[in-house]
């Protein structure tokens, strides 16, 4: 079997000779031209005269097109039709695109993007949350709230009360591949796009919009993108829809590559988010109730934000049975880039909530965070509390009698697979946990000027879309008559490993080896109507429907051959490159080719649905998400208190992958999601100025972890064990889970503040040196 | 301008008339379509287009989309495509990126390849050095360590030793040269050009031209001026390179100081002061990236002015004495009294920094460097501090910080305020009020003003405490 083996990424030989073709490595016909917006320098305003004659006279400039040039739709949205491709009259955001240059070179175009003469009326910009909530400026009315049993009630009836605010910053993607797409016209009007893309079929939706055509005359074809994370969901959009009208007007090849500054002027990124929290405790530190407010920073254009905001709501109780809870989500319209899909699509942000709470909690009763967190947890798989609890964590007071009712979100969805107290349990033990802590509390008794800090953070994490039809997948598998298989599905690769992941569900499927399965780039002209790679749901979703497919030509195959062998299909076996029915055996090859000349068909389609989703998101009730993925790190981090400035010592993780269908691929997923996470939370920090230009537009000023950045120590391993829900080969989605184990980084570096003043550290992210020193600051004032 | 010649895979390349501020990497890309080498930010920061070049001084990894094309005449290029043996064998490095899974998306993994192939030639294991100006946001870069560990088992492939016998033989690409030394030193220079670009083999040259020509940029590793042509899309002609100019690259340590040329390099500067001053090598390992050291220049780092370039500080500290030169006519200047005003300079049209001379003294300097990242940020404050301790006094101090004002600027109020003192913290205290008289920073992305005031008192701080034997770094702590 394939399947479970450590196989190394499908591409590993062609990255590391520089081979692997990137969409900017395609050749591209002599005639082929080179796309560039020009971009807005204000905020807010309108248009009063677009002076473009010294962009068309520039060198090498073939075409500008403004919005009055474009053929038919002028909007690159993913649902809302409310992002003009270029401006019309007003603009959002410093950096939309305004106008678009066609020229000779990329260098030319760039250079004649820049000449555009604007002049605008401009008007006030709405720039942050306070500015946002003063103007009532807002997507979706007012704000959506859930609620599970009466929140104030609780809270006001417990023996202890915090309340507290925490922020977290936006998350620039920074894909080391910018954005990109190539269009080539093709006879008859029709269109092929080559796009570094997440959602092929949106890039197909979208440019058959704007040239006006129907989807069969556009085709998509992604091979691999170089980084996405999110960012290539909904923001490729723009660049596909120019190169395909600049292509369809020119009748030459377009491509339209983003300079690293423009791509990070342009693009939206993580939602900054704002929450402010109330929560009602015993003396045990067990909730009794918590309120949450969220006030996501969404930026000008709706794009992905409710359902980040969503899912950010779904993710305010993490790993917790939140007896009473009352959580109210506001998406705040400003005039800054469109906020977008990043890597736990609001979950992060979400979960940062509830762990600020326990980190207070534990603060306030002077308790170890671990056991505050533990003592909250959901009662384990059983419906009990099936981990081993010391004595110690289970004092007199107890009011499990709260927990009689099992396992239930806020959302009302029942936690089925609850695995953290083992998994936390076996943390606690591989990393020493209890013996580091005391460790650090000596340690910082000894020294004046340095801090340590140590915190154990548990991830609990949705496995489905939230909007549930696009819980679908379908495949497309061809066998020649040599037994070498041809695989395509609707996924798309952007490092994460899907493609060798689902090769090895296809050879499995048929016994072969791995050389005997060709994987293609996504192709709307194969699978059609495909999701987003997103939510985690890669392989889950394109796995099941490959398996799908091949199931059905391996079953074709036995039909043929138990026929033929007088035998029963049942009998027919696929195993190590050969077929074997009844005593007989005979290469894969072989059986095929049998096949083909029985004329059987050796080509199928596949498709998955995922069952048992039922989710009303207005009301916040019902089971968006198949099931659970979990994850437990131990994070210990040194800070100084002169400076503010930090580094990770150590990292001990513990992930759950389910029956994992590469450990190799999957603990790849692990180590990278946990830098990003810590990345998220320390070093990497927008900022805009007063007039809403966005300061840190390159990697000079936008630090996101490098290399000496990981912890010296970091130790990682996968939580073998089956996902209960019929997955593909039993495995869990592991994309975005790991990406919050970066939580524990922020909880550590409050552990080591703490250590410096009885105050609470109240920590905002990113955790830079600077915040970091005023909250030390803070903590030493008391 | 003339033909320049270099090997490129090896293979001889001679370009009759290269655009003198053409990037290598577009060059690559788009000319030669050798596609592997990847445009991540063109600004060189995130090392996706790092290549090797290989010249008499040996192997260096440097960014394809700061080195002008000029730049490479008579060296030797190896690009990832170039990297595998003639028959196909892969480097160990590759070989174990393979193994260790070390790419994922596998963008920035030719550039993390071609980084990881120089460190294994020259024999360096210090990865996270190697690897600074390497950004992957994808593995979390714990895989590509296991990968750089395990090539380290293997040795140099002998086509790896190809480029540097080649570019070691003088007659090589000119083979009308019979002495020894660099093409581009030894042909002499060019007839000061038209349009193009000037190479001088001297800076008696550069001299002459430049004064005649003093609307010319001047580039030496472009690691600052490629910016002005990647980002700003600025015509610089005309222009000089400065990098044959062998004598603008001499270190000359004497009884009395330490002189080095302008032309020497960030990481030949960090070589000299690991033995004098290892505070400040420290911080020069944290001074951009192995890829930018290689080539960036200390005359180039003082030259362009900037107000958070990280050698000034230190160089102040140290009582540095700039010499500019104009034509024939020399003059020398307190380093410090260079840096007249945001964006401008102590240094009249036509006239370059030559070098930069230090008096020997026991070493007693602390240079700090605070950022957002430890390597390859930019400064939020970069203090230095020089202070002679007799006695428990404070008996001379001279200290000088970046990112605090429009200029590399010295605290002279709180040198005032602690010479003569007891080295003590009532001292300290008391100097506090010195501070806002000495700086009044801006607030801007890197840290707002009221960070930067505390954060440079608390270097002050740390000082101190750091002589009373308390751990205070952070670089140092091991879990």
């Amino acid at each position: 079997m394939s399947v479970t083996r450590p196989l190394p990424h499908d591409a590993a030989r062609l990255h590391v000779t520089g081979e692997a073709r990137y969409v900017d490595d395609i050749p591209v016909p002599g005639d082929g031209l080179h796309l560039a917006f020009g971009l807005s320098t204000i905020a807010r305003g309108g248009i009063v005269e677009m002076d473009l004659s010294a962009v068309r006279a520039a060198p090498g400039v073939v075409a500008v097109l403004t919005a009055e040039d474009l053929p038919f739709a002028n909007d690159v949205s993913a649902a809302a039709h409310d992002e003009p491709l270029l401006a019309q009259g007003e603009v959002f955001y410093c950096g939309q695109p305004l106008f678009l240059v066609a020229a000779e070179s990329h260098i030319a175009a760039r250079k004649a993007a820049r000449l555009g003469k604007l002049r605008y009326r401009e008007k006030p910009a709405i720039l942050t949350i306070d500015e946002a909530l003063a103007a009532n400026s807002r997507f979706e009315g007012g704000p959506l709230i859930w609620s599970r049993g009466d929140a104030a009630a609780a809270i006001a009836g417990a023996a202890h009360a915090i309340e507290g605010v925490i922020e977290t910053g936006g998350q620039e993607h920074f894909y080391l591949e910018g954005q990109v797409a190539l269009a080539l016209p093709q006879e008859g009007g029709d269109m092929m796009v080559h796009a570094s893309t997440q959602h092929p079929t949106e890039i197909q939706h979208k440019v058959a919009e704007a040239l006006g055509v129907p989807m069969h005359a556009v085709r998509v074809e992604t091979r691999r993108m170089g980084g996405a994370f999110g960012g290539k969901e909904s923001q490729g959009n723009a660049l596909a829809v120019a190169a395909a009208v600049a292509a369809a007007l020119t009748g030459r090849p377009c491509k339209m590559r983003y300079d690293r500054d423009d791509d990070m002027v342009i693009t939206g990124k993580r939602h900054d988010f704002r929450i402010a929290y109330r929560a009602g405790f015993d003396g045990a530190g067990r909730l009794a109730g918590v309120e949450f407010v969220h006030y996501a920073r969404c930026g000008w254009a709706q794009d992905l934000s409710l359902p980040v905001a969503d899912r950010a709501m779904l993710h305010a109780d993490n790993a917790y049975l939140l007896p009473a809870v009352r959580i109210e989500s506001h998406r705040l319209k400003t005039h800054t880039q469109s906020a977008t899909a990043f890597r736990g699509f609001g979950g992060p942000q979400g979960m940062v909530g509830i762990e600020r709470v326990m980190d207070h909690v534990a603060h306030r009763l002077g308790l170890d965070p671990l056991e505050v967190r533990r003592r909250n947890f959901y009662p384990g798989a059983g419906g009990g509390l099936s981990a081993p609890r010391s004595p110690a964590a289970s004092p007199p007071e107890d009011i499990s009698g709260q927990k009689k009712e099992p396992g239930v979100t806020p959302y009302g969805q029942v936690v089925e697979d609850f695995v953290l107290h083992e998994m936390v349990t076996a943390l606690e033990e591989s990393s020493e946990y209890a013996a580091r802590r005391a460790a650090v509390a000596e340690w910082n008794a000894a020294h004046p000027v340095l801090k340590r800090g140590i915190a154990l953070t548990p991830v609990k994490f949705g496995i489905s879309f939230t909007l549930t039809h696009l819980n679908q997948a379908g495949a497309l598998v061809h066998v020649y008559q040599d037994g070498s298989i041809h695989l395509n599905h609707g996924g798309t690769e952007m490092g994460q490993g899907l493609f060798q992941k689902v090769a090895q569900v296809a050879a499995s499927a048929f016994g072969v080896g791995m050389e005997a399965v060709k994987i293609t780039a996504t192709d709307t002209a194969k699978v059609p109507n495909t999701s987003a790679t997103a939510a985690s749901s890669g392989s889950d979703l394109n796995g099941l429907a490959v398996k799908a497919a091949c199931d059905e030509i391996r079953d074709r195959v036995a039909a043929h051959l138990a026929g033929r062998f007088q035998t029963e299909p049942r009998k027919v076996h696929f195993e190590a490159g050969k077929v074997f029915v009844g005593g007989e055996e005979m290469r894969f090859a072989e059986a095929v080719r049998s096949a083909y000349e029985a004329r059987v068909s050796l080509s199928a389609t596949g498709f998955y649905k995922t069952p048992k989703l039922a989710w009303d998101r207005v009301r916040g009730v019902g089971r968006p998400f198949f099931y659970f993925a979990y994850g437990a790190a131990v994070s210990e981090v040194v800070i100084d208190t002169l400076t503010g400035e930090h580094r990770i010592l150590r990292a001990d993780i513990l992930h759950d992958a389910g029956a994992s269908l590469n450990p190799a691929l999957d603990i790849g997923q692990v180590e990278g999601g946990y830098v990003q996470g810590a990345g998220w939370l320390t070093t990497e920090e927008l900022v805009w100025d007063g007039k809403g230009r966005l300061m840190t537009h390159a990697p000079s000023t936008y630090k996101i972890p490098a290399c000496s950045d990981r912890p010296d120590i970091f130790n990682v391993a996968l939580w073998q064990n089956e996902n209960r829900e019929e997955t593909i080969y039993r495995s869990k989605a592991v994309g975005e889970p790991p990406f919050m184990l970066g939580i524990s980084v922020l909880m550590a570096l409050s552990d080591a503040v703490a250590a410096c003043g009885p105050g609470y550290p109240a920590l905002d992210a990113p955790a830079t040196p600077e915040r970091v020193l005023a909250a030390v600051n803070r903590v030493a004032r008391g | 301008m003339p033909e320049i010649a270099f090997l490129l895979n090896g293979e001889t390349v001679r370009l009759a008339d290269p655009a003198p501020t053409r990037s290598l990497l577009d060059w690559l890309r788009e000319s030669r379509r050798l596609t592997g080498t990847k445009e991540g930010c063109n600004e060189g920061d995130c090392g996706a287009c790092t290549v090797m070049v290989t010249d008499v001084r040996g192997s260096r990894a440097l960014n394809a989309c700061l080195l002008f094309l000029p730049q490479l005449d008579g060296k030797a290029l190896r690009t990832v495509e170039g990297l595998s043996g003639p028959d196909g064998e892969p480097h160990p490095v590759q070989q174990a990126m393979i193994d260790h899974h070390g790419s994922q998306c596998g963008f920035c993994t030719p550039g993390i390849v071609m980084s990881l192939a120089a460190a294994h030639l020259n024999g360096e294991s210090d990865y996270d050095a190697a690897l600074a100006g390497n950004l992957c946001r994808c593995t979390g870069y714990a895989p590509i360590l296991r990968a750089a560990h395990a090539a380290a088992d293997h040795p140099v492939p002998n086509w790896m030793q190809a480029d540097l016998a080649a570019v070691s033989d003088p007659s090589f690409f000119w083979p009308e040269i019979s002495s020894g030394g660099l093409a581009a030193g030894e042909r002499g220079a060019d007839s000061p050009p038209a349009s193009g670009a000037f190479r001088p083999a001297t800076s008696d040259e550069l001299a002459g031209w430049y004064q005649a020509h003093p609307e010319a940029t001047l580039i030496a590793g472009a690691t600052d001026v490629g910016l002005w042509v990647t980002k700003q899309l600025r015509d610089l002609a005309p222009v000089a390179f400065l990098n044959g100019c062998a004598d603008l690259r001499e270190v000359e340590v004497s009884e009395t100081e330490i002189r080095l040329g302008a032309g020497v390099t960030i990481a030949e500067l960090g070589a000299v002061m690991a033995e004098f001053h290892p505070s400040f090598a420290a911080m020069i390992g944290r001074f951009a990236s192995a890829q930018v050291r290689a080539v960036a220049t200390v005359g180039g780092n003082i030259a362009n002015g900037s107000p958070i370039g990280d050698t000034p500080p230190a160089l102040i500290a140290l009582g540095a004495r700039l010499h500019l030169r104009r034509g024939e006519a020399r003059r020398e200047i307190a380093l410090e009294d260079f840096f007249l005003d945001y964006g401008r300079q102590d240094r009249a049209p036509g006239e370059f920094v030559e070098a930069v001379t230090l008096p020997r003294q026991p070493d007693r300097l602390r240079v700090y460097k605070l950022s957002k990242r430890f390597d390859q940020d930019i400064s939020a404050v970069c203090g230095a501090f020089n202070l002679t301790i007799c006695n428990g006094r404070v008996e001379a101090a001279r200290i000088a910080f970046g990112g605090m004002a429009g200029v590399p600027k010295r605290a002279r109020a709180v040198e005032a305020a602690i010479t003569g003192k007891p080295w003590h913290e009532e001292t300290l205290a008391a100097a506090n009020g010195a501070w806002a008289r000495d700086f009044a920073p801006l607030s801007d992305m890197r840290a707002s003003a009221g960070y930067r005031l505390a954060a440079a008192r608390n270097m002050l701080s740390r000082c101190f405490l750091e002589d009373l034997g308390a751990a205070i770094n952070v670089l140092e702590v091991r879990a």
